[in-house]
């Protein structure tokens, strides 16, 4: 039964073999001719400033957390979709439960003021 | 595809799940000033969902391509954590206007949380054990911080999840395992696939295992207790009584479920495991609470030792009629457990004031002559729990002690009539507190939590006169089994 | 054929309610009785024992129809391994005979009790323990009525233990009274040890049963008996045996009587019901219950006999020198539970039963009358008038002393006409009920042997002198003392049952008369055919002649003492030393002291220092200790820091690991 696993278990090692192997050639044969610039913290091409352990609002996680959670909402409605005309009206009446409940959650999130900034 | 049939089967969960929802919203209008409506509405949800339970009390049946299914056992084991519920509203109200923390969400989560107990007594799927579980932690993460922002209370619901998803993760683990060795999350394939020969036997007991470490870890056994007295002390009252005794109890109806269906071959070997941790918490449980003189931590301890004590009679296991006699011994004593943890927590939870965590022994002095209804309560359960007759403690004694014994688990009996001995050290020192020492409490009592410390001592008494029958109805309930 | 020949009687299975209906008021007056007033509290107590008697009038109606009885069973109580026990009732006519007279005679006490208790709270200082005696009362009520409604031994004992544990809360009742503060403390003590005695028998007797019959249920036990009896004669002599220990313990019987008549320091009602009327007669109805048992061991049976023999005689002889009112009824109760004993013993259980019965009518009227004297001599009035139970202290007399009363005929009439009814039934003169009972014992003893006979006889001469003498100091001549002088008949409540009980205790003969023997025809249902005293009109001419002479004696004896303040007991001049010994209760308590109380005490004493404190004590806290010390060092392992929590969990992986690879 193991040998199901076999072409995991190559794509792993390939994977490994692969990654180490870009590095290696990398830096075996590219030029290295390193400035101030180049060597700073990667920040999506901005200028860094400040301390690295800068302390961020609160407020970002908990939109992050109802990003998240209405996110994944989408994520089923996706195989959901694909499926939707063999399994009918049962898919139909099952989603709009689901729906209700995420709905129920927002209602909730709404009325508490999570959504406001401020 | 799911019928009606499906969804008339979990009832009871389907009720209380949709009540739970409309509460959420419904409680979003209701001004802080009048959160009774809340507590009543929950209440009456939770005796609704009760009644369905009741109806379907003797019903057995599979439901969702055998993802859950409905019996004797899960139908008793929901309507204990039903009545729980209900004790932990009761207790609730006065103690939440009291801290000034008369927020709906309680209510809802407690209710969530309840549904999670129930599906995870009928789950039959380890994917099924493994929602319902998360079902049930979550909301008791948010409920045991539901003090914010007092600093005790955010730190036992840190301690909480942080070990709770640690142990969550342990468990999905061993389902992984398990799944890697029969190909099979659903019971009947995995019982089908060791059956026909075809499972892997060393990757089996390393998922089997390590079910036990989370399963473990829920019911608070040692070396799995550690956030168990920290948890309890920090978190409301009223939620520390509701995990002593729902959390508990669910953490049991999955351990005995899974491993009666799933490992009966392999109770040889984890009937070492099981021994070695029943005698490890009660004696660890027991020797530790005598050095506490906070209430909670107490019980806490308390209720380590307790677990121990039911997994007692579940180490003989394997033999099918010690099988039998040890899930019906370990119902009677969830049962009388019940009873008593209530009643000693609700006396608590009544003369509790505002902002602290947990009463001191000493401040129980004067109880018995001041409110001699709530002294009685307390010592009826403090005799409870040592197993004293005429009490349902020892009647849960009883039936756990005599299945080891028929078990042949003579040591492990021995431990325990020894550690009891050793409890009652510290249960009677509460007694002794309450009615011999001079002192008044602090508060006037709240009158839900009197009223559940009465009926809960009250049952303990009465019951205690018709232990047979009880058992019996036990007994009865689980032949459906499996 | 007839639907009510397959079923039972459906009345028959009220019979929990005998229990129930005391249980209620129980939880009523345990509830509510703080709010409540006094009436309310006494009624709740009331209905619920005339509750009971109800039941019982209903099940005597059923058993008329289906004399066979019935067991009605409540509830499963243990069944483990092989004992199996339940909660059952059983319905017959013995068992119901003591349904009647426990709750017919209690519901009268109840009724008594609703009055006298008024005045005895406030005498006493605290009337907010009305509502605590009623509680403690019903509780009796249910103890008993389960004592003898059960259907196998152990439920009896339940109820046994029950009726110790209400004796032993109501004889202290006024627990910090008495003398020196302590004395009915003492009293109620004493009576809970020297029954731990007879009960420490009766278990025994009790795990005997369950060793040899396997079963502690009457049908299943009586049905093994012949058998276990022929093959080891000795189990079943030393079961029934430590029986009576039971019997001697809880009926008061040589050579532990000496708790009764310390008894008396609980109230009134309390000496009439419990210490008179119903509890002490438990004994007689376990040997009646038991007499399978008794009738397969002639030797048990004679030793029973002369147990109650000796013991009807030697406490006469001790209520003839007492001068408490109550004592020297407290004696005449031993006295006469011996006659039933005795009766019991020789296999006249119809004649012992007809005794109880009859002796539970008067003499629980002499207590309640003799109640009512005390409460005359106190002078209860003066508390009607100011209302103030704190103004009210004790006339420095004692209420209860004989040789202060005197002349109370005219004073309290109701009282001395029933009380005088109650001393001539006792005696046994002829047509009131006592006479026939103690006719048919002694009829059935002068068949028995002649000792035996002549030893009840003494006891029954003296019977009738003691209450000779007693009426005529309490009674009769001039009064003795103020408070006599100033004695007042009593309120209605309370002179009420004592006129029902009078009617009872002259009609109670027609129970068993000679020539119907309706009582013998309904307990051989029960019992079968026992030996029964016919009436024998020489026997009954002989002790009528005795009761006679004895009631004349003590009218000869006493008319001169009448009068005289503080003089000598006239028996004194006459008997001297014999006297003062009978007086003293023949120094038993005393022999009792020095050769158990005070060499126990000694010991305890030279074991208290170095046994107890040293080793035991040693090895107790040292355990204790040791455990302490553990649990303090344990406790660090909860370190707060969930860094260590994890580890825990994951040492615990590891440790499961371990052995699962090292196995």
């Amino acid at each position: 039964m193991l040998n199901d696993y076999l072409p995991i278990i190559i794509l792993l090692v390939l994977a490994t073999v692969l990654g180490f192997l870009v590095l290696i050639i990398g830096a075996l044969f590219g030029p290295r001719r390193p400035t101030q610039r180049k060597a700073a913290p990667y920040e999506s091409g901005m200028i860094p400033y400040g301390p690295g352990t800068r302390r961020i609002s609160v407020r970002y996680y908990l939109v992050a957390v109802l990003f998240i959670l209405f996110d994944i909402e989408t994520v089923f409605f996706l195989p959901w979709a694909v499926v939707f005309r063999q399994l009918g009206w049962f898919a139909l009446i099952e989603m709009l439960v689901f729906i209700g409940i995420l709905l129920i959650g927002f209602v909730y999130v709404w009325k508490k003021g999570a959504l406001e900034w401020e | 595809m799911p019928t009606v049939n499906d969804f008339l089967l979990i009832l009871p969960e389907v009720v209380l799940l949709i009540w739970a929802l409309l509460i959420l919203l419904i409680d979003l209008w209701i001004p802080d000033t009048k959160k009774y409506y809340t507590a009543v509405l929950s209440a009456a949800g939770l005796v609704i969902s009760a009644g369905c339970a009741f109806a379907l009390l003797g019903r057995t049946g599979s439901a969702f391509s055998n993802m859950v299914v409905l019996d004797g056992f899960s139908s008793v084991l929901s309507i204990l954590f039903l009545l729980s519920g209900l004790a932990a509203v009761a207790l609730a109200y006065d103690y939440l206007k009291r801290n000034a923390a008369q927020r709906g969400e309680y209510y809802t989560l407690l209710l969530f949380s309840i549904a999670g107990m129930m599906l995870m007594a009928s789950a039959n799927d380890l994917i099924m054990v493994f929602l319902s579980l998360e079902l049930l932690s979550i909301p008791l993460y948010i409920l045991a911080g539901f003090f914010r922002p007092r600093l005790a209370s955010e730190e036992a619901a840190l301690k909480y999840f942080l070990l709770g998803a640690f142990s969550s993760a342990i468990l999905l683990f061993g389902i992984a395992w398990i799944y890697g060795s029969t190909g099979h999350t659903d019971f009947p394939g995995i019982v089908a696939s060791i059956d026909g020969g075809r499972a892997n036997y060393l990757l089996l007991l390393i998922g089997a295992g390590l079910l036990l470490v989370g399963f473990g870890f829920k019911i608070g056994v040692f070396p799995f207790h550690m956030w168990v007295p920290d948890t309890y002390q920090g978190s409301p009252s009223s939620i520390g009584a509701f995990m002593t005794v729902a959390t508990k109890a669910a953490g049991f109806a999955a351990l005995l479920r899974v491993f009666l269906v799933l490992f009966p071959a392999e109770a040889p070997i984890m009937a070492g495991i099981l021994w070695g941790l029943s005698a490890a918490s009660m004696i660890f449980g027991n020797t530790v609470a005598i050095a506490q003189m906070n209430m909670k931590r107490l019980l806490a301890y308390s209720s380590i030792a307790n677990a121990g004590y039911i997994l007692m009679a579940f180490v003989p296991y394997g033999n099918p009629v010690i099988a039998q006699e040890a899930v019906s011994s370990a119902l009677f004593y969830l049962l009388a457990y019940a009873l008593t943890s209530f009643g000693a927590w609700a006396v608590m939870i009544a003369l509790e004031p505002a902002e602290s965590d947990g009463l001191l022994l000493q401040d129980f002095s004067g109880l018995g002559r001041k409110y001699p209804w709530l002294g009685a309560a307390l010592l009826i359960s403090m005799l409870s729990f040592i197993g004293v007759p005429l009490t349902m403690g020892f009647w849960g004694k009883f039936y756990l002690f005599k299945t080891a014994v028929d078990g042949s688990q003579i040591p492990l009996v021995l431990i325990g009539l020894l550690t009891s001995l050793v409890s009652a050290y510290y249960y009677l020192r509460i007694v002794m507190f309450a009615y011999f020492k001079p002192g008044e409490p602090q508060i006037q009592p709240g009158r839900w939590a009197s009223v559940v410390a009465v009926i809960c001592a009250a049952g303990i008494f009465v019951l205690s006169f018709i232990p047979t029958p009880v058992f019996q109805f036990a007994a009865q309930m689980i032949m459906g089994m499996k | 054929m007839f639907l009510s020949e397959i079923f039972s009687d459906p009345a028959f299975s009220l019979v929990p309610w005998v229990v129930f209906f005391p249980l209620a008021g129980i939880i009523l007056n345990l509830i509510f009785s703080r709010r409540w007033e006094e009436k309310l509290t006494a009624l709740t107590a009331c209905l619920a024992a005339g509750g009971s008697f109800v039941i019982s009038l209903l099940l005597m109606l059923a058993l008329t129809h289906h004399p066979e009885g019935a067991t009605i069973t409540l509830l499963e109580w243990i069944n483990t391994g092989s004992l199996q026990i339940n909660w059952a009732f059983r319905v017959d006519t013995l068992s119901v005979t003591m349904m009647l007279v426990v709750s017919g005679v209690g519901t009268l006490i109840h009724i008594y009790a609703a009055g006298y208790m008024h005045y005895d709270v406030r005498i006493n200082g605290d009337p907010s323990r009305y509502s605590r005696f009623f509680i403690f009362f019903n509780l009796f009520i249910l103890a008993m009525m389960l004592l003898v409604s059960a259907d196998n031994y152990l439920m009896l004992f339940v109820g046994w233990e029950g009726v110790g544990l209400c004796s032993y809360l109501l004889i202290g009742f006024w627990f910090e009274k008495g003398a020196d503060g302590i004395a009915n403390a003492r009293a109620a003590k004493k009576a809970f040890l020297v029954n731990r005695i007879g009960d420490v028998g009766l278990l025994i007797a009790l795990f005997l049963m369950f060793w040899n019959f396997g079963s502690l249920q009457f049908d299943t036990v009586f049905a093994r008996a012949p058998e276990v009896a022929a093959a080891t004669p000795a189990v079943l002599l030393a079961m029934t045996l430590f029986m009576l220990l039971g019997v001697a313990g809880k009926s008061a019987q040589l050579p532990l009587y000496v708790w009764l008549p310390d008894a008396m320091a609980g109230p009134t009602p309390v000496s009439a019901l419990i210490h008179a009327a119903t509890m002490v007669t438990a004994g007689v109805y376990l040997v009646a219950r038991s007499h399978t048992l008794y009738s397969l061991v002639p030797a048990a049976q004679t030793t029973v006999v002369w147990l109650g023999a000796l013991t009807a005689l030697f406490a006469a002889t001790i209520a003839v020198a007492q001068n408490d009112i109550k004592k020297v009824l407290a004696y005449s109760t031993i006295s006469q539970l011996g006659f039933m004993v005795a009766a019991v013993g020789m296999g006249a259980f119809t004649a012992g039963l007809f005794h109880l019965t009859t002796h539970a009518f008067f003499k629980a009227l002499l207590f309640l009358a003799a109640g009512s004297v005390i409460l005359g001599m106190e002078d209860v009035r003066k508390l009607d008038e100011t209302n103030l139970s704190d103004s009210f202290h004790h006339s420095h007399v004692d209420p209860q002393d004989m040789t202060l009363m005197g002349g109370l005929r005219r004073k309290m009439p109701v009282t001395f006409w029933v009380y005088l009814m109650g001393a001539l039934a006792l005696a046994g003169i002829a047509p009131l009920a006592g006479f026939f009972s103690k006719d048919e014992i002694l009829a059935a003893a002068s068949q028995n042997g002649l000792l035996v006979f002549l030893v009840l006889l003494a006891a029954a001469f003296l019977t009738a002198f003691y209450m000779g003498r007693q009426l005529w100091l309490v009674f009769f001549g001039k009064p003795r003392s103020e408070n006599a002088e100033n004695a007042r008949e009593n309120t209605a409540l309370i002179v009420l049952p004592l006129i029902l009980l009078a009617g009872l205790t002259v009609l109670g003969g027609l129970l068993n008369f000679p020539g119907s023997l309706a009582l013998e025809g309904w307990l051989e249902h029960t019992l079968g055919k026992g030996i029964n005293g016919e009436f024998n009109s020489m026997v009954a001419g002989i002790s009528l002649i005795v009761s006679i002479t004895g009631l004349v004696t003590a009218w000869f004896v006493y008319s001169r003492y009448s009068g005289e303040i503080k003089k000598l007991d006239p028996l004194e001049d006459m008997f001297g030393a014999v006297f003062i010994g009978a007086r003293n209760k023949w120094y038993v308590d005393e022999l009792y002291h020095a050769i158990i109380v005070r060499p126990l005490e000694g010991l305890s004493q030279q074991l208290a220092q170095p046994v107890d404190q040293g080793l035991i004590d040693g090895i107790a806290v040292g355990f204790g200790s040791l455990t302490k010390a553990i649990a303090q060092s344990w406790r660090s392992i909860e370190n707060g820091f969930v860094r260590s929590y994890a580890l825990a969990l994951l040492l615990g992986i590891v440790l499961i690991f371990s052995y699962l690879v090292i196995r």
